[in-house]
């Protein structure tokens, strides 16, 4: 029972996010007595034929062309589809990025097949696999299995290990065809050094606590220091102080750094969903009684204006 | 300009949420049910686009009988008509889209918009499938659009970024935060959503290809603890971090 694992590239790399796929992908198909095969499509991707080799690819299924540079949802998904139909896959894993969440539940539509989205956690019995997925942003958990097989599994990103083991690595050329009806005109990136709060290994995080917009610069200054993203309660991008691609939370991004500082945020139920999985959580607030001190590992009750220039300082 | 929003009751995000007493579902006594979040944006930008440029909003939701509130929150905030796409029990995504798609292709849509995700179960797949089914194109999360000219523009969020979009209508959008300030009904609205009529549709019924295992609770953080007051306790706090988190180095 194989397992294909689609590989997304940006900018001639292949995301982490997809290594992770692939690596849990060799772990899924190992327990299912099968071999787990890439694909990946492109402009120009052959350089990536032995990355992926490395992380245990035994067919790597490879399609270049010009209007596959970017992603578009037609084009790629033919590719996956026409490797899913070579490789015959059982199981066809895409991690849960912003490409892959648009991909993976169109893959499932085409094969008529179900979709387990945004898990974290497979396990295999025979031609059932349970899984794990956070739901209500992390509230709850829900344990689901999937009774037929092919089926569609996406994987939250950060939360499967990257393994090297190599595979046999055949190259193997595809020339799906399709009809593209949507296409990417303009990729603009966030300015300069600027790192994604979905990604980050560590966040400074600021509320309505901080009192105006313009203090959120103390945040963004220990951020510096740290090497971390920024991020935002709700409160903060409702009132338009900062752009909604920072928000942590329900309606906003859920993240898993190493380091979360929250500065000024309350800790609304919707907000700990999106950041409680944290390694460690600091948490920053003038009032004692905020609930984000019950989640917190290490609370300091002060003023932010105060507290976080001395603790930027002190890091320096 | 027809317009087809597909919507869906969730517990108001701002519920804690519990489990019922042997952990097969959550427990839904005492919740508010509200519109889910991204399907209110998906509602504004419809009206607004049929606001501007004619043509009918057409709301349409899948489940048994207590997901019609969903068409009367949306028949409140504006939309034209209503489709219920009935069916009872546990459904898997594949026969939610199947279903969904199937509504859709009952009516005649020029664009058909649906919230990117819905707040309970997280999938935000619902979207990009029926768009796959209905071999429409489809661009997710968008969180700012321009239509014209048989056309769509759409930006979307990717990591460190984002991406621009153009794609030929007929189109499916699903719609992030961002997007728009989804207007609140009125309560003349309200009063009317009470009395436009529901269409109900057939579901074909199909055995689920997934189940239900049961619910868990994230594992419980262990107990924190206030380090101190003000910019004295600042010292204190660094070194908790590299001693004992060993999160900085």
């Amino acid at each position: 029972m194989s397992v294909l694992v689609y590989i997304e590239q940006r900018d001639g790399v292949v995301k982490k996010a997809s290594l992770e796929a692939l690596s849990e992908g060799k772990r899924l198909a190992e327990k299912l007595g099968g071999a787990v095969h890439a694909v990946i499509c492109g402009a120009s991707v052959d350089g990536h034929v032995d990355t992926l080799k490395q992380h245990g690819a035994e067919k790597i299924f490879v399609q270049n062309a010009d209007d596959l540079e970017h992603y578009n949802a037609e084009g790629h998904l033919a590719v996956v589809a026409e490797a899913a139909q070579q490789a015959d896959a059982k199981v066809v894993m895409v991690s849960a990025t912003a490409l892959g969440r648009d991909l993976g539940p169109r893959v499932a539509a085409k094969m008529q097949v179900m979709i387990l989205p945004d898990v974290t956690e497979i396990n295999p019995n025979g031609e059932e696999i349970t899984v794990r997925r956070p739901v209500y942003a992390g509230k709850v958990h829900y344990l689901t299995k999937s009774k037929v097989m092919p089926v569609v599994i996406t994987t939250r990103p950060n939360m499967f290990d990257v393994a090297e083991a190599a595979g046999a690595g055949e190259r193997v050329e595809l020339s799906a065809s399709y009809e593209i009806k949507s296409k990417v005109v303009k990729v603009e990136k966030s300015g300069g050094e600027t790192l994604d709060v979905a990604e980050a290994d560590r966040i400074v995080a600021g509320g309505r606590g901080l009192g105006e917009p313009e203090n959120f610069k103390v945040v963004e200054e220990l951020a510096a220091t740290l090497g971390a993203a920024v991020g935002a309660s709700r409160a903060v991008v409702d009132n338009g102080w900062r752009p909604h691609s920072e928000q942590v939370g329900q309606t906003g991004k859920t993240v898993a750094p190493s380091l979360y500082i929250a500065i000024g945020i309350s800790g609304a139920v919707q907000h700990l969903a999106g950041m409680r999985t944290a390694k460690t959580i600091v948490a920053i607030n003038k009032d004692p009684d905020a609930p984000i001190f019950k989640t917190a590992d290490y609370g300091l009750v002060g003023d932010a204006m105060q507290v976080v220039p001395a603790l930027n300082d002190a890091l320096k | 300009m027809n317009i087809a929003v597909l919507v869906k009751m969730v517990p108001d995000t701002a519920a804690t949420i519990r489990l019922n007493a042997d952990k097969s579902w959550i427990e839904t006594r005492d919740l508010n049910w509200v519109l889910s979040p991204y399907d209110e944006y998906a509602m504004e930008e419809a009206l607004k686009l049929t606001e501007a440029e004619g043509g009918e909003v057409t709301a349409i939701t899948y489940g048994g009988d207590q997901s019609k509130e969903a068409l009367r929150k949306a028949l409140a905030m504006g939309a034209h008509k209503a489709v219920h796409a009935k069916k009872e029990g546990f459904t898997d995504l594949l026969g939610t889209a199947n279903a969904l798609a199937k509504a859709i292709q009952a009516g005649s849509y020029d664009m058909v918009f649906a919230g990117f995700k819905a707040t309970d179960d997280d999938c935000a797949a619902i979207g990009p499938m029926v768009a796959t089914l209905l071999d429409w194109p489809c661009v997710t999360e968008v969180h700012k659009l321009e239509v014209g000219g048989g056309k769509l523009t759409a930006e979307r969020e990717i990591e460190g970024g984002h991406e621009v979009f153009e794609a030929s209508l007929p189109a499916v959008v699903t719609a992030q935060k961002g997007l728009n300030e989804p207007r609140y009904p009125s309560l003349k609205g309200i009063m009317m959503a009470k009395k436009k009529p529901i269409e109900e549709t057939e579901v074909e019924d199909v055995e689920p290809r997934t189940e239900t295992v049961g619910f868990e609770y994230p594992p419980e953080r262990p107990e924190g603890r206030i380090v101190g007051e003000g910019a004295e306790a600042v010292p204190e706090l660094v070194r908790l971090l590299r001693e004992e988190a060993r999160v900085i180095e």
